[in-house]
Formats: C-alpha cells, structure tokens, sequence
C-alpha cells in the first residue's frame, strides 16, 4: 500500500509545476491549462485524504471542484476569444488598459 | 515492493514528464494533448484510491468535454505567432516554484497523517456511496452549484457573441 505522503508529495509537484506554467507562459491558453493542472493537483490530494481517512466528503468536494473548474474554463476560454478578438494577440502582457 | 508501490512510482514518472510537457512544449496543441495525458494519468490514480467513480468523471469531464473545449478554442483562433522567451523571466519562475514545491512538501510530509489507510469497505467510492453523501450531506452546494453552470452558460454566450 502507498502511504499518503508520497500522493501529497506527488500533487505538490504537480502544483509548482502548474504555478511555473502561470508564471512564465506568456500565452493565455496555457495559462488556463496550467490552472486546470493546478486544480487537478489539489483533487489528488482529496481523494488521497479521502480513501486514507475513510471519509466520501473529499470526494464529493472532487466532484463540486469539477464542476467548477468547467465553468472556470468556459468562461475563461470565452474571454481569451473576445480578448483576441480586440487584439489579435494571445500575450497576457498586451493587456494592460486597467495598467496603472 | 508491493506491486502498487511499482505503479505508482510509474504512473507518478509519467505525470510529472507530461505535467512538464505542459508547461515547457511550445505548440500550443502539444501542450494540450500532454494535458489530456496528464488528466488521463490522474484519473488512475483516483481509481487506485478506491474512487473509481471520480475517475470515470474525470476522463469524461476533463479529458472529454474539457479539452475538446480548449483544442476547439485553439484551433478556431489558430495562434501562430511565436511566443517571446526570457531567460531571466524562466528561470526566476522555476526557482519559486522549486521553493513552493519544497515547502509543500516538507509541511505535507509534516502531518500527523493515517500511516494505514481505514480498511475500505466494498462499496468505497461507488457511485451509490457518492449520491448518498451528495443528495444528503451537500444538497445545498450541489443545488448552488447548477445555478453556477447556468450563469456560465449564459455568460460565455454573452462574451464570445460577436458585437453588432
């Protein structure tokens, strides 16, 4: 049996590596794609306390994180559209109107 | 070594290459398609830890209806230029979360976490177990939550609708 730290090591790594993908890309999409893997990261770990604990709440909250991270990428997706639509450029950088 | 040790020491490999595949490929679909891997590797995981339900939603969900989204999405703006690379920006971003990496780790590993998992039961997981705990205990967020997928549905239609 895997003990529970190595799955909680395994997301944290999935986790900075979802985070250098936010920091350091500088297309929108990816941006959103490394956000997803960030999600996805915290998922395994709520599932990993889930079967460890004996308890179905961290997999209901999996489901609710889901259902979440859907409407996260449709909206998301939809305002990288009309974004790219107003600039033909998917480079966060170009977007500084709100730049103080 | 158990058996399950030695899967997951392989599904775990593969998922830290493809999750770097995403970060570091530069097409944009290459990214996507190390994405669907990643997601696909994850949803085994859920299913070595009794949840094969999650992981049935997950491939359906993430890897289906989600990513389909994305390459939809990539392939209708069809981005073709080149992204600028830093080097400074790079590696000033992979030291942080090098450090953010290290630092969950070390207060993960830290816990006083369950060495033995609970002995699972036969219905663990089982999309019976997971309706009850959702229809009884969450009906409240579950009910908040379809209204959540309303206002985006409503809202991505109102933002990619082309401006007359």
């Amino acid at each position: 049996m895997v003990p529970l730290e190595y799955y909680l090591i395994l997301s944290a790594v999935i986790f900075a590596i979802g985070v250098i993908g936010v920091l350091v890309r500088r297309n929108l999409i990816v941006v959103l794609m490394s956000i997803e893997l960030m999600l996805n990261a915290v998922n395994l770990t709520f599932i990993a306390f889930s079967r460890y604990l004996g308890s179905m709440q961290g997999q209901v909250i999996v489901f609710f994180v889901m259902a979440v991270a859907a409407a996260e990428a449709v909206i998301g997706l939809a305002i990288v559209i009309s974004v790219f639509r107003h600039r033909r450029s998917l480079d966060p950088q170009e977007m500084q109107l709100l730049k103080w | 070594m158990d058996a399950s040790v030695i899967l997951f020491y392989v599904i775990s490999v593969l998922l830290v290459l493809s999750s770097l595949m995403v970060v570091f490929l530069r097409n944009v679909i290459h990214c996507a398609l190390a994405l669907v891997a990643a997601l696909f590797l994850i949803a085994i995981l859920f299913v070595m830890l009794h949840a094969p339900m999650m992981g049935v939603l997950q491939v359906l969900v993430y890897a289906g209806a989600i990513m389909v989204l994305f390459l939809f999405v990539i392939m209708f703006l069809n981005p073709t230029a080149p992204e600028p690379r830093r080097k400074l920006w790079w590696g000033f971003g992979s030291l942080a979360a090098l450090l953010l990496a290290a630092s969950l780790a070390a207060l993960l590993s830290n816990g006083e976490a369950p060495a033995d998992p609970v002995a699972a039961t036969e219905t663990f997981g089982s999309p019976e177990t997971l309706a009850k705990s959702l229809f009884t205990d969450f009906v409240l967020p579950f009910e908040i939550t379809s209204v959540l997928l309303l206002v985006a549905i409503i809202g991505a239609v109102v933002l990619a609708k082309r401006e007359p």
